[in-house]
């Protein structure tokens, strides 16, 4: 089964973290990275750029109308997402409770089941 | 020979030529890997070369140099003397038929997740590429490479050996195996999610392994049944999808499609089977299915039948989803609101909360019960919570369906 493990992150709580922390939490996500590849478990694992950077496109008329985006303004905006095949969601939650954003007050790990796949697998 | 003649062919030879190789040289994962890159050696050199007179000598001789090569390697990145040395012996070209089911034995070990076993088994066993497993399974190459390298090191952590269990343990070990042969059947038959409803590759390649298995043990009664279940099953695979790929459910498949060759054979097993001395729960389930195949119409479908067998099964195995399908059955002998009240007994078991069997059931029988108002909610909560889009789409179609028989005050937010 696959599953989508995102990650809902919040800037203001990112930045309150001390050096230490912030190095903490990107060795945490190479272990886990690692850890996923060894155990066969892992599809794919990207990380977003800022929501400042998000471009919207509409199409009105048949006109493609660009504005800076992000579309929601929120606190808290998809960071990245591990794309993981797993035995169950009971194994994909355990997977998501060793994502260290878990263990971090304000950030959100959130678990989805895959219900339609298509493309090439590799890309 | 043509591509999926030479294709059978290898996975025929690949077991047989691994349990060659481990019988002499042991080390299980790395004659995996040899056998593996002698299997895709010919699937390149074959078509364009044609088939050699001896392909089993073949595949053996390649396989043999490969392991060779590999050893040497690993020797030489190490600098010392490997204790595990490999002989360059010519290659024997003895099959022995023992070596499939030891194999399965050792693939199906029960130190792996049943991905892992399915994984190996379909390489080791089935004589599958890695890549064709991938793409059976929807993940990438690397992702299964890993998954099986993972699964051989936990074997060899665990100390599995290449032999058959001893008496002790081998009813268990057994069940293991056709676990994981239903899995694969399983993971065939009905994707369990996405928009492909049937990957009959896979289940042609479980009914193909459950035939390995019921040659070298045709006494065994669950081995029969599980066989069984799967033909019978197999059997109805063209009446259950329409043209554009929309589920259609038992009662309403034209059984003039289904495969009559592969029914025969599943109920002659199934009577096979039933004259044995124990009774398992592939038997019960295959006997269910041979019910099913039993009545030319679903209308002439002997339900009370269909009922002792799930009251059997329930007692010998215990299940949630086994006391589900009885609810349907019972609706069937007794009235839909004798189906509701067995539901009910399965409110508080938490492994069926929210679990979208539940729900469609329970809506199946509040629209037979006349509650068309109900059956809508629980058509649209089980469509909500199915991982499978053809089974979304059929829960959406009946859900529409029961919504043109509401009157608009009767219809629940």
């Amino acid at each position: 089964m696959q599953f989508l493990i995102s990650m809902v992150i919040n800037p203001s709580v990112l930045d309150a973290l001390t050096e230490e922390e912030k190095t903490a939490l990107g060795e945490g996500h190479g272990r886990f990275i690692q850890a996923l590849k060894q155990s066969g478990e892992l599809i794919t694992t990207q990380a977003l750029v800022d929501p400042s950077q998000a471009a919207v496109v509409t199409v009105r008329n048949g006109q493609p109308v660009v504005t800076d985006g992000p579309y929601l303004e929120a606190k808290e905006y998809l960071g990245g997402f591990y794309l993981v095949d797993c035995e169950d969601k009971a194994r994909a939650i355990e997977l998501a409770a060793q994502i260290p954003d878990a263990a971090i007050d304000g950030l959100g790990v959130e678990v989805r089941q895959v219900m339609f796949a298509d493309g090439p697998l590799e890309a | 020979m043509t591509v999926p003649a030479l294709e059978d062919l290898l996975r025929e030879l690949a077991p047989q030529v691994l349990g060659a190789l481990v019988r002499r040289h042991g080390q299980f994962e790395n004659c995996e890997d040899a056998v593996q890159e002698a299997v895709l050696a010919a699937s390149v050199q074959w078509p364009a070369d044609g088939v050699p007179d001896n392909p089993r000598g073949w595949l053996t001789a390649v396989a043999s140099r490969r392991l060779i090569d590999q050893v040497r390697s690993d020797r030489a990145r190490r600098e010392r003397e490997s204790s595990a040395a490999v002989a360059e012996v010519p290659a024997e070209d003895v099959p022995d038929t023992d070596d499939t089911l030891a194999l399965l034995f050792l693939c199906c070990h029960p130190a792996l997740t049943p991905a892992s076993q399915t994984a190996l088994t379909l390489r080791a066993v089935g004589g599958l590429t890695t890549a064709e497993i991938a793409r059976a399974f929807l993940v990438p190459e690397a992702t299964l490479a890993a998954r099986i390298s993972r699964a051989k090191q936990r074997i060899k952590a665990a100390g599995g050996t290449f032999s058959l269990p001893g008496d002790a343990e081998r009813e268990e070990r057994l069940r293991v195996v056709l676990q994981v042969l239903y899995l694969i059947f399983n993971e065939g038959y009905t994707a369990s999610s996405g928009s492909e409803l049937d990957r009959a590759d896979l289940a042609r390649e479980a009914i193909r392994l459950a035939r390995v298995v019921h040659a070298q043990l045709p006494a065994d009664g669950e081995v029969t049944g599980l066989l069984a279940l799967m033909l019978l099953t197999h059997a109805r695979r063209e009446a259950r999808t329409t043209a554009a790929g929309d589920l259609v459910p038992l009662d309403e498949q034209d059984r003039a499609q289904w495969d009559g060759a592969l029914t025969d054979e599943g109920m002659d097993l199934v009577k096979a089977s039933l004259a044995g001395p124990s009774l398992g729960p592939y038997e019960v389930q295959a006997a269910i299915a041979a019910t099913h195949a039993d009545a030319a119409t679903a209308a002439e479908t002997n339900w009370a039948q269909v009922h002792a067998l799930y009251l059997i099964l329930e007692r010998i195995a215990p299940n949630p989803v086994v006391t589900l399908n009885r609810a349907v059955a019972l609706a069937e002998t007794r009235g839909p609101q004798a189906g509701l009240d067995l539901l009910a007994t399965l409110d508080a078991d938490e492994r069926m909360a929210g679990h979208h069997r539940l729900l469609s059931v329970r809506a199946h029988l509040l629209e037979k019960a006349g509650d068309p108002a109900g059956a809508y909610d629980h058509y649209r909560r089980a469509a909500k919570a199915t991982a499978s889009i053809a089974e979304q789409r059929y829960l959406e179609s009946r859900a529409g369906r029961v919504r043109a028989r509401t009157t608009p005050g009767d219809r629940r937010p």
